[in-house]
């Protein structure tokens, strides 16, 4: 079956070629609409939000006098003129859309106003008399882990014994870590426009994840039906799990308002507004106690985590269950006891970010790898590789799932030597004996990232193809576009399996009225399952029209071969459309949903214990660094990646999936930091404050491979792996890079803390304050 | 409020002052009743729903709004290309030039080939940051045959991309020259030995932009000047000292955008002729407050290398392109990046009000946080740099937690002369420290008249610690804000001994 796949994919025309993105042109030329580029209907009214100004605090008294007496402004809506449900919590309806009572982050939504430019709405919505009576906010992890408050209970995964393991341990050491927050800061921000239909209908257009979440939280806030509420979205400008609960917050309040002023309305959040009121990743402090023989194989490890989830669940359970399963990384712990604190604080609600919690995790692992290491003297490569998992044994997880697929040796031993990571790590000594001020570091970091939804149920997907009577396809699937390259990869499915060539497929937006019940585009898990269930429409219809041709020319259905724009019947090809208006003539239905449920899965969140993963992604990198000993500044000098897509679906999309995650990773671990002030207030919530990589910092010498002839062991489509968040956290090697250049022998296990912003390379290398 | 808008083919017709014209894509627009603080932006999307320029962030700092600009240069003769960031940009800014958007490049037979070799190389993800990588792009393409990789980078220092950690893009700005180009001036790229010259047609429509008479137009309230001399400028100020002045727009630019202030009166620095020249004399060059700090920083480093970093790191293009010399200096913010190289050198200032100027020097400039020496319709004229001799020794040092477009959290600047071993006279003077940029005379104190040993450098750091009681906040703590310019200080110190040659930012790149 995989030769047999390789077979067919050395024979296609699209799937496995490098295409460029389907909208590439568009992009290039400004054409492509996001949500805002839409045409507005001839009424439009512009939406901002009205916010607390206070981290936690009662409603006294709301007076939106001046607002409704502001130029241009048309109406307002608060929790009162919610008919449905006040609500946009996804899995625990515990968020608000409007706050009428207690609001609980500097930032919290209390009411939108409308009018007719975006200007006179934001200038209405600094209007607002509110009257406050303030109440004390937790502003911290660590206050809340004391107070006891958190947002779910507290989780424990145990395996072994981790007590005995460490009290026999012949080494033992604890740390502490703080690791940052992120904001997705996707190019676009959030936006969402709702227009009204006749009969209580509702057309939404929101640059979401999630369309169906979008559907069916603004049905129930507008007191209909999911059938009342239509929800579409062509592409997004970026997204990063930041679209993937947060969407459903600004549309909600786009169809609310709608639905109460009977006008289409439009709400685009100003950047500033799109940072302070939406979710970003968790920022954590966790703590370790690691116990090691002298080869530094780890004998027993304990991990407490403690996240920053907001004032409401959102995606934190998920999120926070993906950092237990992935504090392992590539890892055998034998005995390990983790624990899990979902923690509530005035600050804004956290959320999906790629990665979903799984960064965190290895961050911590290979934080421990890496003092080990050092406390050992030893080359950190060298006990990486003492506690991977092994092929045959050692291969069970700390959830029970057994590893089938493990490649971590492969690609790390492939890496090593691609890399030169020996002898450059001899250079770097060299160098750095002889130089004072500048130190260069270097460090290899694997990747093992679990695929699939961790909820079962969420591993579903569906696909509408229709093949019009000139031969041309229609494309439906319930994923949603957010520059990955999704729809390119689902059409090149397509193209396959109909023989046609990629420019017969047109992709439409995701729309909830075309394909029902779509998971959110999230868990790198699009093309994984958009591919599937698009294969098995067009498979439908390729089946349809076999079996007619059979009969109509009277062949073997095996002597029927679809290839190259063409039907071929027994050694005579028949352009496609020929073929398909002949069908068609003949009555044979042209259209087909296709249905795709990933297998093999299953897990019980009671004990965290099944096979919550279909297969695993894996990965490693080697990055270079120089760091300026004075100021704490340093650069990348050079990064070798070593990636696994598979059997790639498209190499130049998952190239890019590749280099684009671990940018984003190094700005995690360096220059982005997320700052709030004493009194709750977010500081760093624009480009000014809050800083991504640019262009000049990226490495000098990037080379990026993907692992080649390594097909998925798992039926995947056309045996290809999820690749969108798995290279994120290849940037792990970016920050042991900076950790190995300001190591001494004084100083073996700087206390170096993520981000490693220069100031915190300089705090390590000073030891602290 | 949306502008009328009127379009026609370009010819030369005479048109009233209060009617800003301009070229976009061969048509002269000429707008009436316009808003003087709309932005180009929310006339390219809201007015004529040109919707291929994005916003996203509104504040100049990540690009995605990136257009171009053409301008007249001074003889008449040629066009300057700068890419500016439209968000910020107010309308009646673009009068007397012509406009290029995304949308300019692409024609009905093909992609330009900045966009084509975006296209090849997979140089956009979600595409929302693209079109303004592709006018940066093309601002390259146009400008510079043969970009080095530090080059490539710094075009794009503006724009910012979340997808694709740009290694395709710059692919692309490598890969763009090797298209094949037709006689369209749009598709030329920079020739090897210099610009190829537009079209005469081209440099005419400009020409017949150019005015005799100052803009000047009151709409939705508010009112707009853009006298062309320095005395007009100094009678209009005299006459509306409530007035703003409005240089590059990119600080005044956020307090509409962000702030939603409303500017009654908006005086534009842009078009006063005096203020946009420089000279370098024997002594001393002069440059004036609305030369762009991108023109300013060329005559600077020209005189001064060792600031060359400063500069480079100075913003962004686009804002380095819009952004004025006097108005960085003028804003007066304690984290303007211009004022600690300028006051170490000895800069003075010529104010001017009404008929009357005056001489002050940077160092006593600053009073206290946000005010400056600067009476009621006062306008900084001419900054004065003075010409110093080879042997005197000119650094600078920036530290941010990114490398390009980032606000510093500590910048310092040094000026040292020394006789033999001894030092005759050093200044410094920090960005970053206190609530105005000012010198570190406790630690200017220590240096002088001491020997350039470590030893003195110790003293220095220690006295330097009296000269500042810096703050925390986002960028920095006070703690790492004082212990980091103290370091800077050492490393100038190695590097005036040859002792470090490179910086990290250098390491690695060609």
């Amino acid at each position: 079956m995989a030769a047999a796949e390789s077979r067919k994919r050395q024979s296609s025309t699209a799937a496995g070629k490098p295409l460029p993105h389907d909208s590439a042109r568009l992009h290039v030329s400004g054409t492509a609409a996001y949500t805002d580029d839409l045409p507005e209907p001839r009424d439009l009214l512009h939406l901002a939000v009205g916010m607390s100004s206070k981290a936690h605090a009662r409603i006294r008294k709301l007076d939106l006098t001046e607002v409704l007496a502001a130029e241009g402004v048309v109406d307002v809506c608060t929790a009162s003129d919610i008919a449905g449900e006040n609500n946009c919590g996804p899995i625990v309806h515990d968020e608000k859309i409007f706050n009428d009572d207690i609001v609980e982050y500097a930032g919290h939504a209390i009411f939108a106003v409308a009018a007719r430019t975006v200007d006179q709405a934001r200038k209405a919505a600094r209007l607002a008399e509110i009257d406050y009576e303030e109440r004390e906010p937790i502003l911290d992890v660590i206050t809340a882990v004391e107070k006891e408050s958190f947002v779910l209970p507290s989780e424990q995964l145990q395996r072994g014994d981790a007590d005995a393991a460490l009290a026999d341990a012949p080494h033992r050491l604890q740390r502490r870590l703080d690791v940052g927050s992120q904001d997705q800061f996707y190019l676009e921000g959030h936006v969402a426009m709702a227009v009204p239909g006749e009969d209580n209908t509702l057309t939404v257009y929101s640059s979401t994840q999630h369309p169906d979440e979008v559907q069916h939280l603004i049905a129930a806030a507008t007191a209909r039906s999911a059938k009342d509420i239509v929800c579409i979205c062509r592409r997004m400008g970026g997204a990063f799990g930041g679209k993937e609960s947060q969407a459903a917050t600004i549309a909600c309040m786009a169809a609310l308002m709608a639905v109460k002023t009977g006008r289409a309305c439009k709400l685009r959040l100003d950047r500033d507004d799109d940072m302070i009121m939406t979710g970003k990743r968790h920022d954590f402090v966790i703590d370790y106690d690691v116990g090691f023989d002298d080869d530094g194989r780890i004998l027993g490890i304990h991990f407490t985590f403690a996240s920053r989830c907001g004032i409401s669940a959102d995606l934190s359970g998920p999120v926070n269950d993906r950092t237990i399963f992935h504090c392992d990384n590539a890892y055998f712990l034998e005995n390990v006891d983790i624990q899990s604190h979902r923690c509530k604080t005035h600050t804004v609600s956290n959320t999906a970010f790629r990665g979903f919690g799984g960064p965190q995790g290895m961050y911590a692992i290979e934080y421990a790898i890496d003092d080990i290491a050092r406390t050992l003297d030893k080359d950190p490569l060298e006990v990486r590789r003492v506690n991977f998992y092994g092929v045959e044994d050692r291969n069970t997880t700390q959830y029970g799932q057994e590893i089938e697929d493990n490649i971590i040796h492969e690609i790390v031993d492939k890496l090593e030597n691609d890399a030169k990571y020996q002898k450059r790590r001899k250079a770097i000594r060299n160098f750095n004996a002889r130089n004072a001020i500048l130190k260069r570091g270097v460090a290899l970091t694997p990747v093992k990232f679990g695929i699939s939804f961790t909820a079962t149920h969420l591993n579903q997907a569906a696909a509408l193809v229709h093949v019009y009577k000139d031969g041309s396809v229609h494309l439906n699937h319930g994923g949603t576009e957010m520059g990955q390259g999704l729809y390119i990869k689902v059409a090149q499915v397509v193209a396959d399996e109909f023989g046609i060539s990629i420019d017969r497929i047109r992709s439409n937006a995701a729309d909830t009225s075309r394909v029902p019940n779509a998971s959110a585009t999230a868990a790198s898990s699009g093309s994984d399952m958009n591919g599937k269930a698009a294969q098995q429409a067009a498979a439908k219809i390729r089946d349809r029209i076999t079996e007619f041709a059979a009969a109509h020319f009277n062949v073997a259905e095996s002597k029927i071969e679809f290839a190259n724009d063409a039907v071929t019947i027994d050694g005579e090809a028949h352009p496609f459309e020929e073929l398909v208006q002949l069908a068609w003539f003949h009555r044979v239905p042209m259209s087909a949903t296709g249905f795709y449920k990933t297998p093999k899965i299953h897990y019980d969140r009671e004990t965290f214990s099944g096979r919550p993963f279909f297969y695993y992604a894996y990965g490693a990198a080697v990055s270079e660094v120089v760091v300026d000993t004075l100021t704490g500044e340093y650069r990348l000098l050079r990064v070798d990646i070593v990636h696994d897509c598979g059997d790639s679906l498209n190499p130049a999309m998952d190239l890019g999936q590749v280099e684009g995650g671990y940018v984003q990773g190094v700005g995690w671990l360096t220059s982005e930091e997320v700052c709030w002030n004493d009194a709750g207030e977010l500081t760093t919530h624009a480009p000014s404050t809050y800083k991504i990589p640019t262009c000049s910092d990226l490495a000098p010498d990037f080379r990026v491979q993907l692992l080649q002839e390594s097909p998925n062991r798992e039926d995947t489509i056309y045996r290809s792996k999820a690749v969108g968040e798995p290279p994120f956290m290849l940037a792990i090697s970016a920050f042991h890079a900076i950790r190995d250049a300001i190591a001494t022998e004084d100083r073996p296990l700087p206390d170096l803390q993520a981000p490693a912003t220069p100031e915190a390379v300089l705090k390590a290398i000073e030891g602290g304050e | 409020m949306a502008a009328d808008v009127t379009r026609q083919g370009v010819s030369a017709i005479d048109t009233p002052s209060n009617t800003i014209r301009f070229i976009l894509d061969g048509e002269r627009y000429e707008l009436a009743n316009v808003d003087p603080t709309r932005t180009v932006l929310q006339f390219l999307r809201e007015d004529l729903g040109r919707k291929g320029t994005k916003e996203g962030c509104a504040e100049g700092d990540c690009g995605a709004c990136t257009v171009v600009l053409l301008e007249l240069n001074a003889e008449g003769d040629d066009v300057t290309l700068r890419p500016v960031n439209s968000c910020i940009q107010f309308l009646p800014t673009l009068d007397g030039k012509e406009l290029l958007t995304v949308e300019s490049l692409a024609r009905e037979d093909g992609l330009h080939p900045v966009q084509q070799a975006m296209v090849d190389h997979h140089g956009s993800q979600c595409g929302f940051c693209t079109p303004g990588f592709v006018m940066s792009l093309f601002t390259l393409y146009k400008t510079n045959p043969k970009p080095t990789r530090r080059e490539i980078d710094d075009a794009l220092a503006g724009n910012l991309c979340r997808c694709t950690g740009y290694r395709p893009i710059v692919a692309a700005a490598e890969a763009m020259y090797d298209a094949e180009t037709d006689t369209d001036w749009l598709r030329q790229p920079a020739a090897q030995d210099g610009r190829f010259k537009p079209p005469a047609v081209r440099v005419d429509a400009l020409r017949d932009l150019q005015r005799e008479a100052s803009l000047q137009f009151a709409a939705a309230g508010r009112s707009f000047f853009a006298p062309l001399t320095a005395d007009e400028l100094a009678g209009l100020f005299a006459n509306h000292p409530e007035a703003t002045l409005l240089a590059g727009g990119t600080d005044i630019g956020l307090w509409v955008t962000k702030q939603h202030r409303e500017l009654e009166t908006v005086i534009y620095t842009g078009r006063v002729a005096e203020l946009n020249e420089s000279r370098v004399t024997a002594s001393h060059i002069e440059i004036g407050a609305a030369v762009t700090l991108a023109d300013a920083m060329e005559v600077i480093v020209a005189n001064y290398p060792g600031l060359y970093e400063l500069f480079w790191r100075f913003a962004s293009p686009p804002i380095r392109n819009a952004g004025t010399l006097g108005g960085n200096i003028a804003n007066g913010s304690p984290i303007g990046d211009s004022m600690p190289a300028l006051m170490v050198l000895g800069s003075s200032l010529v104010l001017r009000r009404g008929r009357s100027r005056r001489e002050v020097s940077l160092d006593d400039f600053y009073l206290d946080y946000q005010v400056k020496d600067l009476r009621a319709a006062e306008f900084v004229e001419t900054v004065r740099i003075p010409v110093l001799s080879d042997d005197v020794i000119v650094g600078s040092h920036k530290l941010s937690k990114r490398f390009d477009q980032d606000i510093s959290a500590v910048c310092n600047a040094y000026r040292l002369e020394l006789d033999g071993e001894t030092v005759t006279a050093f200044r410094m003077a920090c960005g970053g420290m206190a609530a105005t940029v000012r010198r570190a005379h406790n630690c200017e104190a220590a240096v002088t008249g001491k020997p350039w040993n470590e030893e003195t450098i110790d003293a220095a750091c220690k006295a330097f610690a009296r000269d500042f009681e810096p703050i925390s906040d986002m960028r920095a703590s006070a703690g790492y804000r004082l212990r980091a310019a103290q370091n800077l200080l050492r490393r100038f110190y190695l590097e005036s001994r040859g002792e470090l040659e490179e910086s990290v930012y250098a390491y690695g790149r060609s």
